[in-house]
């Protein structure tokens, strides 16, 4: 089985700050890692693997520096790494073009995965653009995932219905965060992860002349000032005041 | 042209409100599709909601298949030459259409609840960055797809005066390699956090599913009777269906007070409830981060904190 994990390289939300004048994200200087729902998907990718053998590729379009990121999915498994490296302001349209590319350069594959979707952005773009790009089938919103030699089962999680959904190979599955615990690497296999390869590819080589369809020509901050009012002393008192405010405030009841 | 397509009626009502007013601004016609069996009833409806013409693509699928339904809909798009394309939000339709975008190359701007031209360009706005700021994404060609969530507008007046063109036409899709084998309505309590004036939430400062009571006696007496929770309380433990669950990934929230109990406040969490009125929290952590996004809190032991609290109220309210 060789499986295909798509992994992107994300600003840690939880770290970013705001402009105290602007009100916007800064967005320079911001930790960056790897999209929790990507590792789930390498960890799916492990899985699979551990029962039927074959190997997996990690595939990312991002900066240079997502090779240090790339290590990390290697360290828990991963066999090879691809990097694609990408111009800044690339939109949906061309990341799914040259992944769709990458993929075809890559070869033989049975089984591609991604993140049902991206924790910076939060799209859930990607997999069924990738899938419609390479016309095979696509399986999202996975919550658990089994593979056999010739098929693949998953349960889906749609919302109001969960379904079963089954497919051939080749096929694109997107996974959610439910669908396992990630496995965290030992030294050994951090250090071991150091020896794998890591091909870089440039977008160029890939597809030339590609162009945003779409452009972000504005961030606009999202300002939330709350008051901030905390009880914290005797718990009696602080009920009491808690209850005074919110009937000041005119919220309480219906 | 700006098609507008749902299997979700009310949502196509809600975006034929929005697709009429583009169309307009480009002196454009407004297409409502149809996927599945010609009901006419239904293409009646959506023309006195405002379609100008309603494209009925006849097929004998049986169930939902993004890659199928991707496939008529191009050839929806190349029969009606759409050059603006609304599909309504919910998980089939945003596979749906970043499928068909990929199918297209054509751009597709998901959740988008405000959209507008601007120069003659076409722009969707989305939340990004878990809430901490606004996208404001143009088009450069088209067709250009957008999802729209529900409740983003309000639909027109019902007009049955409305006259409208209805097209029916046999599509034939390729056939996907995958097959459904089961379907399995999930679980739900029936509650609508959307429109929710109160929501009392609950996360895993919670230690067993029984003390969840805690939150609903609450609710109750604050006339409010709905309970939110954090995404763990419904898809790790299952303590509650996921109709209630509250976040980037869950729902999101505008009730006049949110209170949040045993939550933590991670960004995925805010993301849900922070347009919400006022905000209280209740977290035994002095440090946590729920604090930074209430406007009153107490730190306290929920297990203390939640009785007092109800019967405080209680008696407020006489
Ligand atoms: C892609 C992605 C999407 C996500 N989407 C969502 C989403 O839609 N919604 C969502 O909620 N989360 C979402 N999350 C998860 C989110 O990051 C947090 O993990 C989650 O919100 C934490 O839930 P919690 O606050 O209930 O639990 P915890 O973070 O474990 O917090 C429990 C809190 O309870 C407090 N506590 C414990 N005991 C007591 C007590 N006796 N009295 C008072 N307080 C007590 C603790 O101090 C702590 O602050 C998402 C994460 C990712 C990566
Ligand atoms: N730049 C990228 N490189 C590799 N995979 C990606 C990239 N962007 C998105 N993906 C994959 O697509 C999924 C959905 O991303 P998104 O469409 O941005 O929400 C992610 O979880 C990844 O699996």
């Amino acid at each position: 089985m060789n499986i295909i994990v798509c992994a992107k390289q994300v600003v840690d939300v939880s770290e970013m700050k705001i402009d105290s004048s602007t009100k916007k994200p800064i967005l320079q200087g911001v930790p960056q890692k790897i999209s929790d729902i990507d590792k789930n998907a390498m960890e799916e990718a492990i899985k699979i693997k551990d029962k039927l053998g074959g190997k997996i590729t990690v595939l990312t379009l991002g900066p240079s520096d997502a090779k240090e990121r790339i290590k990390e999915l290697l360290a828990m498994g991963a066999d090879e790494g691809v990097l694609v490296t990408a111009p800044d302001n690339v939109d949906y349209h061309m990341t799914s073009t040259l992944l769709a590319e990458a993929v075809k350069k890559i070869g033989e594959y049975d089984m591609i995965l991604c993140g049902e979707a991206s924790v910076d952005l939060f799209s859930g773009q990607i997999g069924p653009r990738l899938a419609g790009l390479l016309n095979i089938p696509q399986i999202t919103y996975a919550l658990s995932v089994t593979a056999e030699k010739d098929k693949v089962t998953a349960e889906r999680n749609m919302g109001d219905k969960a379904v079963t959904t089954e497919a051939t190979y080749p096929v694109l599955i997107t996974v959610t965060k439910e669908i396992n615990e990630p496995r965290l690497p030992s030294l050994m296999q951090i250090l071991g992860a150091a020896n794998k390869p890591i091909n870089e590819w440039t977008a160029d080589s890939l597809s030339s002349g590609l162009k945003p369809l779409v452009e972000t020509v504005d961030l606009k901050g999202v300002p939330m000032e709350r008051k901030n009012v905390i009880y914290q002393n005797d718990l009696d008192e602080s009920v009491g005041k808690l209850v005074d405010s919110l009937a000041k405030e005119g919220v309480l009841g219906g | 042209m700006v098609l507008v397509y749902s299997e979700n009626k009310n949502l196509t009502i809600e975006m034929l409100s929005k697709a009429t007013e583009i169309a307009k601004e480009q002196k454009k016609k407004v297409t409502s599709a149809i996927i599945g069996k010609p009901d006419e009833t239904l293409a009646k409806e959506y023309i006195s909601y405002g379609a100008d013409q309603v494209f009925i693509a006849e097929t004998s699928l049986e169930s939902f298949k993004a890659e199928e339904y991707a496939d008529i809909l191009v050839n929806i798009v190349k029969e009606t030459g759409a050059e603006t394309i609304f599909i309504g939000s919910n998980k089939n339709g945003k596979e749906l259409s970043a499928r068909l975008g990929g199918k297209l190359n054509a751009g597709c701007v998901v959740d988008s609840n405000n959209i507008y031209l601007k120069n003659n360009k076409l722009i969707a706005e989305r939340v990004v960055y878990s809430g901490n700021a606004i996208a404001v994404e143009q088009f450069n060609s088209t067709p250009a797809i957008i999802t729209v969530p529900s409740k983003a507008f309000d639909p027109l007046k019902k007009d049955d005066s409305r006259k409208g063109d209805i097209t029916k036409k046999k599509i034939d899709s390729e056939k996907s390699a995958s097959k459904i084998v089961k379907v399995q309505e999930m679980k739900t309590e029936g509650v609508n956090v959307e429109d929710a004036e109160i929501i009392v939430s609950c996360g895993r400062g919670f230690k067993n599913k029984d003390d969840i009571k805690m939150v609903q006696e609450l609710a109750d007496v604050l006339k409010g009777k709905t309970v939110g929770c954090s995404r763990p309380i419904a898809a790790d433990l299952k303590w509650m269906s996921e109709d209630h669950w509250i976040g980037l990934s869950g729902h999101k929230v505008k009730p006049k007070l949110y209170i949040a109990a045993g939550i933590s406040g991670q960004i995925q969490h805010i993301a849900g409830m922070r347009d919400s009125g006022i905000i209280v929290a209740i977290n035994k952590d002095p440090e946590a981060l729920i604090f930074k996004s209430a406007d009153y809190g107490i730190v306290g032991d929920l297990y203390e904190v939640l009785p007092k609290f109800t019967n405080a109220v209680k008696e407020k309210m006489g």
